[in-house]
């Protein structure tokens, strides 16, 4: 061997050497199959450990049958809008998961802000993307009555409830307030015209209309919470490999998508903010995603929707809500002020994420590779601390992140009817 | 020949310092850590103990904690002003919620509400004591 070619082996070798040191270190005690840890890790992701689904106490009808079939109905109907052409069902796509695959929302006009699923939401203490919402209830009735999105008033949708809803309405709220004199047009909103008719209306009025519209979200929000995940191909995966049986056609993995799983609980680190059966902590968390098109407003996140979330007209602590003192627990320690809320956004499901491109808070990254390029980089924020740290992760690596990611895929469960248009009357 | 040499050596260091920055990603807590339920505060002028609502302490949920709190000498606090906070030190974030001593529970106890944790890994909670025997804080690890 001439002394170049000798150098060479040598430094072949010493790679060799610092590579299995390297990985040995990382990974004390890994050898083919899971550790204890990594099991009871592989465990905590399955939809296997969710629990029950958790009461929601400032929703008193969110478990009645007869609330979710009202609510069912008018998730799917245009008249609760501005101009008739808008209803939930607009941006919340049964058919894709209840998103739009758009990266900002079309209702009236155009929001500043990506369609977020449903499925799986009533587990989740806080609503939109900066968790302004601390209820699907209260989330349900924000988009009614922004001018961009529905693009109505709370007054016409309580006439529309006396009009075509009553029994149904009645069945599970009670008696209907009266609403003479209450105008067509009126509610809280940036319409000149309709916000001077609400001023206008006694504050008792006001309330009675404000008690159905709570109404109208709490009855959504009982349909919303019927939607869940049924089990996928990386759920089915989890339970065979736990159980030591071998993989059938609906459980198998291929060996980039083990990697890929091993890479999101360990290397990569994913499993930090996307824990537990949702792959969400529910939690808020600046990762240094790019600013939105130049044309749309600053945008600062947690930071402003907490602050939103405590002053909320019908917040857990409201008096529309159901919830006795105690349980309003989130809100009531919720962190309201600090850095660390600018620009922090909250964990998304990764649930059919492989589904539904665009990514980010406004659809700013368009596929998955770019999502896995942008934690591996992790780029300075527009604004605020971000909390990554970059990840060497080959190309290699980050195929295998994708591709595990895509064994999260699969399909909704609900009851008969739930994922479809409502029947006609 | 000397040429290739510092190449190589250029090249295995290169890997090394590749490899290690990955593996500092996922880096273990400091091996020292002291995970004690029961901790001495950093100046000597209490002892602190936590006792998690269910002993053991979940993640993502909010829970409630009891805090015993004695003086050195073993005397009940049962009239402080304690504020919380803490965070993931590895993580560059705080704690998710804000916890608060909502009440005295007589005897030294003080309720804890609003504790959450949202993620895995070594947290540290840090109490901020005021009491008669003056201003004092203890930290608590958590392996969760």
């Amino acid at each position: 061997m001439t002394r170049p070619a000798v150098w060479i082996s040598a430094a072949l070798l010493l790679c060799v050497a610092l590579v299995s040191a390297a990985w040995a270190g990382c990974r004390p005690g890994a050898a083919p199959g899971w550790s204890a840890d990594e099991r009871a890790l592989l465990r905590s992701l399955s939809l296997a450990s969710l629990g029950p689904l958790p009461a929601d106490p400032s929703n008193r009808h969110a478990d009645d049958p007869r609330a979710a079939a009202l609510g069912h109905r008018l998730f799917f109907d245009t008249r609760f809008s501005g101009d008739g052409t808008v209803s939930c069902a607009t941006c919340h796509l049964p058919a894709r998961d209840f998103q739009d695959d758009r990266a900002l929302a079309q209702g009236m006009g155009t929001t500043n802000r990506r369609t977020m699923p449903i499925a799986g939401t009533a587990r989740s203490p806080w609503m939109f993307w900066d968790g302004r919402s601390d209820s699907q209830w209260s989330q349900a009735l924000g988009p009614l009555e922004s001018p961009v999105e529905h693009g109505g008033n709370r007054a016409r949708y309580a006439h529309l409830v006396a009009e075509a809803y009553r029994a149904e309405y009645e069945a599970v709220f009670g008696a209907l307030a009266s609403l003479d004199g209450v105008p067509r047009d009126a509610g809280p909103v940036e319409h000149e015209a309709w916000r001077r008719a609400w001023e206008r209306l006694p504050e008792r009025r006001r309330e009675d209309v404000s008690r159905i519209y709570a109404n109208i979200g709490k009855a959504i929000a009982a349909y919303e919470r019927t939607i869940a995940h049924a089990p996928s191909r990386f759920d089915r995966w989890v339970e065979a490999e736990l159980a030591g049986r071998p993989h059938t056609a609906g459980s198998a993995m291929t060996r980039d998508e083990v990697a890929g799983l091993r890479l999101f609980i360990g290397k990569g680190s994913c499993i930090n903010c996307h824990n537990g059966p949702l792959f969400t902590d529910d939690h808020f968390h600046n990762t240094g995603v790019p600013a939105a098109s130049p044309a749309l407003p600053a945008d600062s996140g947690r930071a402003t929707g907490v602050r939103q979330a405590v002053a909320a007209e019908f917040a857990c602590t409201s008096r529309y809500s159901d919830a006795g003192a105690d349980d309003c627990a989130e809100l009531r320690f919720a962190v309201t002020e600090g850095e660390e809320l600018v620009r922090a956004y909250k964990t998304p499901s990764l649930r059919n994420v492989a589904e539904r491109a665009p990514y980010m808070h406004a659809g700013q990254l368009a596929t998955l590779e770019a999502v896995v390029d942008h934690y591996a980089r992790a780029p300075r924020p527009p604004a605020g601390h971000s909390e990554l740290v970059p990840t060497q992760l080959s190309a290699d690596e980050r195929r295998q992140l994708v591709a595990f990611l895509r064994t999260l895929s699969g399909p909704l469960a609900a009851p008969p009817g739930h994922l479809a248009t409502p029947p006609r009357r | 020949m000397r040429t290739t040499r510092i190449a190589i050596t250029r090249l295995a260091s290169l890997a090394a310092a590749t490899l290690l920055t990955g593996c500092l990603l996922f880096a273990r807590p400091p091996k020292d850590l002291d995970y004690s339920r029961t901790r001495q505060s950093e100046s000597g002028l209490y002892r602190a103990t936590i006792r998690p609502q269910g002993d053991s302490i979940p993640t993502g949920t909010l829970h409630r904690w009891t805090l015993h709190l004695e003086t050195a000498q073993g005397a009940p606090v049962t009239t402080a002003t304690i504020a919380i906070d803490g965070g993931m030190p590895q993580h560059r974030h705080g704690l998710p919620t804000k916890p608060r001593v909502t009440r005295a529970l007589g005897g030294g106890d003080h309720l804890v509400e609003g504790m959450k944790f949202n993620m895995g890994g070594w947290w540290v909670v840090k109490l901020h004591v005021d009491a008669a025997a003056g201003r004092d804080s203890v930290v608590f690890n958590l392996a969760l």
